[in-house]
């Protein structure tokens, strides 16, 4: 029951017999049983107020996880209540047979290293713009983060049409060939139509961060080192990047993550064709489990996903301590 | 970097303004091309539209039942954010207060959680809700949404209750006020800053989720606007003149939302990032 003892008992004589439960209780007796009334009525203020959201936790996201392991071994097709456990198996398939797992893997992997790249560049850039002494700086802050607001589900609706009739018109009427592609219709154009909607959406987030991080260097810093005579970029390379390093990290790791599960701006831009061929991770392993009901190999995939997923967090935090230990 | 308008300045403001232009180009693309009939589409798309026509607003609202699925997302946005600000901020204020180790390792089961990616649990997560009853209905989903949404808001509360001097608690409680009383009447008014963040997070997250609804509802009076907008737009593909209008109805409350919220917006995703 000690575990439920309240730090904020301010009454002097209870704090003293919780200290000593086991005397307290044989000497006197009166106070021992306040003394438990006391305890017993913690423990339910610390169930009522900590209970409704960890049973609603437990439900939503323990079971369903610890379960979700267990059928990561098996043959569950979703319908029939038979469940056999198959061992290794389903990770076996995956590793030699699905081609279309492999290759969505390496297609995911390779987006998030380019989505990681042109998000930070350009966020980036942005904030060095828009921190400037413009006179719209305001707005354009506002019209770089924008994007963001709307969801990817609909943004990759958005951008169909753009792909589809507004890149076809431009491209009549100018005839630049970046506006020619077949850009939905071919493999390699859609999958670099993911990554411009994604950087459109995502630049503008990190900018934020960027921009709370480039106001936090000193005035007095780039002003010394202009009297020294450094020149904009050196100011930028010497003093401002390694200012803003912490929030670089943050960035990196933000879009890594997002990138790597990217799901809704996939389905709704391409749906994973032409032919499969944009099918990252999140959409295969949503089509594995709820289009071909293999839940059973879905699950596999699902493990493994969150294992890399797992695995850069981790990778982030031991970083991110790394540097707060070093500052 | 500069403090003076220089003609360095000036040239980088020109850069900065066509840039600017160059991320709206999609929304001109797809306001202009709303109010425009099909045909126009096909054949003016890059231009401004030849006569201002609402058609296919009037249109697209009927169709995607707007009224019903606007009144959904919204219903289940709110209570949603209320029940994770009420229930996170008591059980964070419970565990920074309760100085004891199982306050810890729930603290630290919520946060380790947050790393589970929605994608890794989903299937299991579907025969877990059969069992308990929560498909199908909107207090299934909002119970979802506290499970989901529970590592990040404890997350956040909890760090910014540690901050909180105890000694104002303490006051009360000699003044006879119950540990709840003095929760709800002192403490949580202190927390309005950290709760107007989370709830931006939270609605943000929530109004433009997709894939968690689209599991769990199955009955089309339950849709919300990603899910409509999903189906309609299957349902009337290469029907641009529909799509489009139907997509800016989509999009409008958000963007209210945006610049009325502006300010809090950029400020809670800025302390929301760095966690």
């Amino acid at each position: 029951m000690e575990l439920w003892e309240v730090q904020s008992v301010n009454n002097q004589s209870e704090l003293e017999s919780s200290a000593l439960p086991g005397k307290a209780s044989i000497k006197i007796s009166e106070s021992a049983s306040l003394n438990k009334k006391k305890k017993l009525k913690d423990a339910g203020l610390f169930t009522l107020f900590v209970g409704p959201v960890f049973l609603a936790f437990t439900i939503i996201v323990l079971i369903p996880f610890f379960t979700g392991i267990y059928y990561a071994f098996t043959d569950w097709n979703g319908i029939t209540g038979d469940i056999k456990w198959v061992g290794l198996d389903n990770f076996k398939y995956l590793f030699t047979e699905d081609k279309q797992f492999q290759d969505s893997f390496i297609l995911t992997t390779k987006y998030t290293v380019v989505a990681i790249v042109l998000t930070n560049v350009i966020g980036f850039g942005l904030a060095i713009l828009v921190t400037q002494m413009l006179k719209t700086r305001n707005i354009l802050r506002t019209v770089f983060f924008m994007p963001n607001m709307v969801g990817g589900l609909l943004l990759g609706f958005i951008w169909q049409f753009i792909f589809v009739k507004g890149f076809a018109s431009l491209g009549q009427l100018t005839h630049i060939p970046f506006f020619e592609l077949p850009w939905l219709g071919d493999a390699n154009t859609a999958f670099w139509g993911i990554v411009i909607v994604s950087v459109w959406q995502g630049a503008g987030y990190i900018m934020i961060i960027y921009i709370a991080a480039l106001q936090n260097v000193p005035q007095e810093l780039i002003e010394a080192a202009k009297i020294d005579g450094a020149n904009r970029w050196q100011i930028l390379r010497h003093i401002t990047m390694p200012l803003v390093a912490p929030a670089v990290t943050v960035c990196l790791f933000l879009t890594t993550a997002s990138s790597f599960k990217i799901f809704d701006a996939n389905l709704s831009l391409t749906g994973g064709g032409p032919f499969k061929s944009t099918e990252m991770l999140a959409l295969n392993i949503y089509t594995e489990a709820f289009v071909n009901n293999r839940y059973g190999i879905g699950e596999a995939k699902a493990l493994i996903f969150f294992i890399v997923v797992a695995a850069i967090t981790i990778l982030q935090v031991t970083i991110s301590k790394k540097r707060e230990v070093e500052s | 970097m500069g403090n003076r308008y220089t003609g360095k300045t000036f040239i980088g403001e020109i850069f900065a303004i066509l840039l600017g232009l160059v991320f709206l180009v999609p929304f001109y693309y797809l306001i202009s091309n709303s109010l425009k009939p099909f045909a126009e589409i096909l054949t003016n798309t890059s231009a401004l539209p030849k006569t201002f026509m609402l058609d296919n607003y009037v249109n697209a609202f009927e169709k995607l039942n707007y009224l019903k699925v606007f009144t959904n997302s919204i219903i289940i946005t709110a209570i949603s954010n209320v029940v994770l600000v009420v229930f996170c901020s008591m059980a964070a204020y419970m565990l920074v207060r309760t100085k004891k180790k199982i306050s810890n390792v729930i603290f630290m089961t919520f946060v380790a959680a947050m790393i589970i990616p929605f994608q890794s649990i989903m299937i299991p997560l579907i025969k877990t809700a059969g069992n308990f009853g929560l498909l199908n209905s909107i207090w299934g989903l909002v119970i979802m949404y506290l499970g989901f949404g529970s590592g990040m808001t404890i997350f956040l509360y909890h760090g910014f209750i540690k901050g909180i001097p105890v000694e104002l608690e303490e006051a009360a409680i000699i003044d006879g006020c119950t540990r709840f009383g003095v929760f709800w009447r002192i403490v949580f008014p202190l927390l309005k800053p950290i709760t107007v963040t989370i709830v931006i997070l939270n609605s943000l997250w929530i109004w433009n989720d997709y894939l968690l609804p689209s599991l769990v509802l199955q009955d089309p009076e339950l849709k919300t606007i990603p899910l409509a907008t999903f189906s309609f737009f299957g349902q009337y593909t290469k029907q641009w003149d529909l799509a489009l209008a139907g997509l800016v109805l989509g999009i409008i409350p958000l963007l209210i939302f945006f610049f009325s919220m502006q300010k809090h917006i950029i400020k809670g995703i800025t302390s929301g990032s760095i966690k």
